[in-house]
């Protein structure tokens, strides 16, 4: 089987997963919960796979194109972390590993409604971009070791911080009970947010997907003119009313989920824990691989270490964000919901170094494309 | 409030940068601002920054913000003196904290772990307690050995009716909060350093020639006075192998009025030189993606070759604390260079030459004469066949020769230097184009940065730093053994100051083996 199909198998597990598990919430049983876990072990396996298959192609034309490049040489820089494409599937990889080990070591699924949609989206937002999926050689400037650790260190660590997202989440759910108090404010309109931008992405993509060549074209032709940017002024001004509409839903009876959390055999002591845990684990391998390691690199190929470009300075913001976290936890009357909400945010941070200073700020000047 | 008003003001400000609120609140500030950064551009032509706001703010308010965002530094932020402000007072509390705290740490690390005294057993926050069959001393053997097993330095006293055993480890690992933030200081050190100290140019060095310095920005040339000016100060520093005294000297003015010259012209001497020997572009097999960007460069010192090196991507040269890095290439407007061919005859027998456009050549042993008629540094095809130049780098060289034989027209072809096949005779006779040298520059940047060793230890610090502050622990155990007739009670208590969880599970099974041990000898 190619690796397209195998991803196309992984995405389709994911997102059955996901549907599973958000039933599993519902209804409590734990056939359910079995058959979710199956899945996604499943759909992991196929993703595995899949890589290791890409792999395989990219080495197999690495060294048609460069006979001369030794076999270690050869397995480095054929390894499928070269392009946005093939880093989005690692990042899905590493979430999902690490989703498992944790439903394992705590014996709980109750995780998996909130981590595979992460997944879901992620393995989504690929189709919905268009972005290429053509194996290429590597031009000379990424042709560095320092860049593959930088890349796959990266990665792992924002698999791990999308974790500490997913059960920060969850604990700011279960922790808030007024709909005045400000956490629960945070994260009814954070969630509401979230999903809004998701279902007009999911617009963009049945309304466009023959005409979007690439990302850019995505960005600048197509982000959201299904709905908030639709030119006939009545869909969007609708779209907006929707939206609107539609947080304020989240707002209102956002206590729902609290309800279903906390009927789930879960403490917020373990979600602070795992919370923590992720963080203290992807702060170091963020720190080394996504900013200490990028410089190395940027030294070598260029000679400065840091040149405060975009993608450099949002790296920087996210560490500061997750410093911030590391550290608040040492400030009178800051446990709980307050570090929760840096936790979250520090995900968000995360996201926009990855996506949206390629994808939104190059919109905004020139520099920048799909590397 | 009692205790404000006898603090001094000294006390005050120390306890303010001591603080861990304003590091937060700093992480915040610092966090926030470098946003702005990056939605506007730095370092841009005002127009483009203008044209932005414009998008963000409606292009009415545009012409009115830019000059406001100028005078808060918003274009240039990062080296703006609030930024610099920001960072200057991160690191102050940084030191002030770190000196703050350190006093105390340093106790915790040194002072000897103590036996605990009885009553404060119920205390601690792990606790175990049970009976083991055996005798006390040889359950305290058998406690001593484990103990020992797991790497923990092991006291000992004796009490009424038993033992205390009591031990720690990983003392040091409470320093590693202090090696990360350590670290920070020392990139921030080195970064400095590097900006006082060191210099980032470029060159653009065409094949064959030498160059004894490098241009920074400088001041733009404008008139003919100007222009002569910075041809003397350049002569000069070439003749002396870009050693600006000797220079100075031999301009017949004092150094330091050389040293500014040189400072207005953004130029900087190596006081070595660099010569570009050859530069070629790969490509990945038919394709036009470009590979490998590849310069020779020779560095030559009192008229010496002291080094030679071809440079990529990734991979530089460094010289005498001067580092040259593959960052571009081009053209050299108006060039002539020189064809360098390899002919050989179906006979086997080859030579190498190398002539100007214009000149001619005989296959070896032949009377076949090939003559330079063309020359593109870019050839294509289009669908007609007809060829033609496709642009102005060199990205498919190729040459067009016309043979003849005993003064007769023959045929003639385009060679490519791509594709070597081209030059396939009909005889079985083959040229090859190996190059057409002498035409390109390669774009060099070059760096003198002594602060980027120190900025690597901090990376280094940094990297051992967290490891040791987010995983490992000062751990310590006590263990009490009390006498009880044929058997001994075992209580134990312990404490880390991270990460209890996983020290607890280490006893546990330490626990588990020893009982197990202890069952076996009395079978
Ligand atoms: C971005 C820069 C910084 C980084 C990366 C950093 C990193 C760390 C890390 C990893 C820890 C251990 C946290 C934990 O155990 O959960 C820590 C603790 C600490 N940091 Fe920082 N830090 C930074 C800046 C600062 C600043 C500016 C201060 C100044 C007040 C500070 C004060 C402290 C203190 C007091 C501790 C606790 C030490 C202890 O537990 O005994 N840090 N820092």
């Amino acid at each position: 089987m190619s690796s397209s199909t195998l991803f196309g198998i992984s995405t389709i597990a994911y997102i059955i997963a996901m549907i599973i598990y958000i039933a599993y919430l519902a209804f409590r049983k734990s056939q359910i919960g079995v058959a979710g876990t199956t899945i996604t072990l499943a759909g992991f396996v196929s993703q595995t796979i899949a890589i290791l298959t890409r792999w395989t192609e990219s080495y197999a034309q690495w060294t048609a194109l460069t006979p001369e490049s030794t076999f270690a040489l050869s397995v480095m820089r054929s390894a499928p972390l070269r392009n946005l494409y093939e880093s989005l599937i690692f990042f899905v990889w590493c979430l999902i590993l690490a989703y498992l080990i944790i439903e394992f070591k705590y014996k709980n699924r109750s995780f998996g409604a909130f981590v595979t949609p992460v997944a879901g989206i992620a393995l989504a937002f690929i189709d919905v971009s268009g972005m290429s999926k053509e194996i290429e050689p590597l031009v000379p400037a990424l042709q560095s070791n320092w860049l593959l650790v930088h890349v796959m260190m990266s990665f792992i660590s924002y698999a791990t911080f999308a974790l500490s997202f997913s059960t920060g989440l969850m604990y700011l759910i279960l922790k808030t009970e007024k709909r005045t108090e400000s956490s629960y404010m945070f994260w009814t309109i954070t969630t509401g947010v979230f999903i809004v931008i998701l279902v007009a992405l999911g617009l963009d993509y049945l309304t466009f997907s023959v005409a979007i060549k690439n990302p850019e074209t995505l960005i600048k032709g197509y982000l959201f003119k299904a709905s908030f940017f639709n030119q006939s002024f009545g869909i969007s001004a609708l779209s907006w009313i929707a939206a609107l509409a539609f947080v304020f839903l989240v707002w209102r009876y956002g206590y729902v989920l609290r309800k279903v959390i906390s009927s789930l055999s879960i403490s917020p002591e373990t979600l602070e824990e795992i919370t923590y845990k992720s963080i203290a684990t992807g702060f170091p391998i963020f720190t080394l691989g996504g900013l200490i390691f990028g410089a190395i690199w940027a030294d070598q190929a260029w000679g400065v270490y840091w040149s405060w470009d975009p993608k450099e300075t949002w790296s920087l913001i996210t560490w500061f964000v997750y410093a911030f976290f590391l550290h608040s936890r040492l400030l009178r009357g800051w446990r709980g919901k307050k570090v929760a909400i840096v936790a979250v945010v520090g995900f968000v941070a995360v996201i926009f170094t990855y996506l949206g200073v390629n994808l939104l700020l190059s919109g905004l000047h020139a520099y920048g494309s799909l590397e | 409030m009692e205790e404000d008003k006898n603090k001094t003001v000294v006390d005050k400000i120390w306890d303010f940068f001591a603080s861990i609120t304003l590091a937060v609140v700093l992480f915040a500030l610092i966090a926030l601002t470098s946003i702005i950064g990056t939605i506007l551009e730095q370092n841009a032509a005002p127009e483009k920054n203008i044209k932005l706001l414009g998008k963000l703010f409606g292009d009415s308010l545009a012409p009115t913000l830019y000059p406001i965002f100028e005078k808060l530094g918003f274009m240039d932020m990062y080296h703006s003196w609030w930024f610099v402000t920001l960072l200057l007072l991160f690191a102050t509390n940084l030191i002030i904290c770190s000196i703050d705290r350190l006093p105390r740490i340093w106790k915790l690390i040194k002072d000897p772990i103590r036996p605990l005294p009885e009553e404060h057993f119920k205390n601690v926050g792990i606790k175990k307690e049970f009976l083991l069959k055996g005798k006390t001393e040889s359950i305290k053997n058998a406690f001593e050995h484990a103990i020992k097993k797991i790497g923990f330095k092991l006291l000992e006293s004796k009490g009424v009716n038993g033992y205390q055993l009591y031990s720690e480890k990983g003392n040091y690992t409470r320093l590693g909060v202090y090696i990360t933030h350590l670290s920070i200081l020392l990139m921030l050190l080195g970064a400095i350093i590097g900006i006082f100290f060191g210099f980032k140019g470029s060159i653009n060095l065409p094949e064959g020639k030498t160059y004894a310095m490098a241009f920074v920005r400088g001041k733009a040339i404008t008139n003919s006075a100007d222009e002569f000016e910075m041809d003397t100060i350049l002569d000069a520093l070439q003749a002396t192998e870009g050693k600006s005294a000797s220079a100075a000297k031999k301009l017949g003015i004092d150094e330091k009025t050389f040293e500014a010259k040189l400072k207005r012209y953004g130029v900087k001497p190596l006081g070595f030189s660099i010569r570009c020997d050859n530069f070629a572009t790969d490509y990945y097999g038919g394709s036009n993606m470009p590979k490998e960007y590849r310069s020779w460069l020779t560095v030559i010192k009192e008229g010496k070759e002291v080094m030679k090196k071809s440079i990529v991507v990734n991979d530089p040269l460094n010289y005498g604390g001067i580092t040259f890095y593959q960052s571009s290439y081009g053209m050299v407007p108006g060039a002539k260079g020189i064809f360098i061919l390899k002919l050989t005859s179906k006979t086997g027998v080859s030579e190498i030459k190398k002539m100007p456009f214009g000149e001619k050549f005989i296959i070896p042993g032949t009377d076949l004469e090939g003559a330079l008629a063309d020359f593109s540094p870019a050839l294509a095809f289009e669908p007609t066949g007809r060829p033609f130049t496709s642009g102005e780098q060199m990205t498919n060289p190729a040459v067009l020769i016309a043979f003849t034989e005993k003064g007769k027209p023959k045929y003639s072809g385009w060679i490519m230097k791509r594709y070597p096949e081209t030059g396939r005779l009909p005889e079985g006779h083959i040229v090859e184009l190996i190059d057409y040298w002498g035409v390109e520059y390669t774009g060099l940047s070059v760096r003198k940065d002594p602060g980027v060793l120190i900025v690597y230890l901090g990376f280094a610090a940094m990297g051992i730093g967290l490891f040791t502050a987010l995983f490992m622990s000062h751990k310590k155990l006590w263990v009490r053994l009390v006498d009880e007739k044929n058997s001994t009670r075992v209580i134990i208590a312990l404490s880390a100051n991270k990460n209890r969880p996983a020290f607890e599970r280490k006893v546990d099974k330490m626990i588990a083996l020893l009982s197990k041990s202890g069952e076996g000898e009395n079978q």
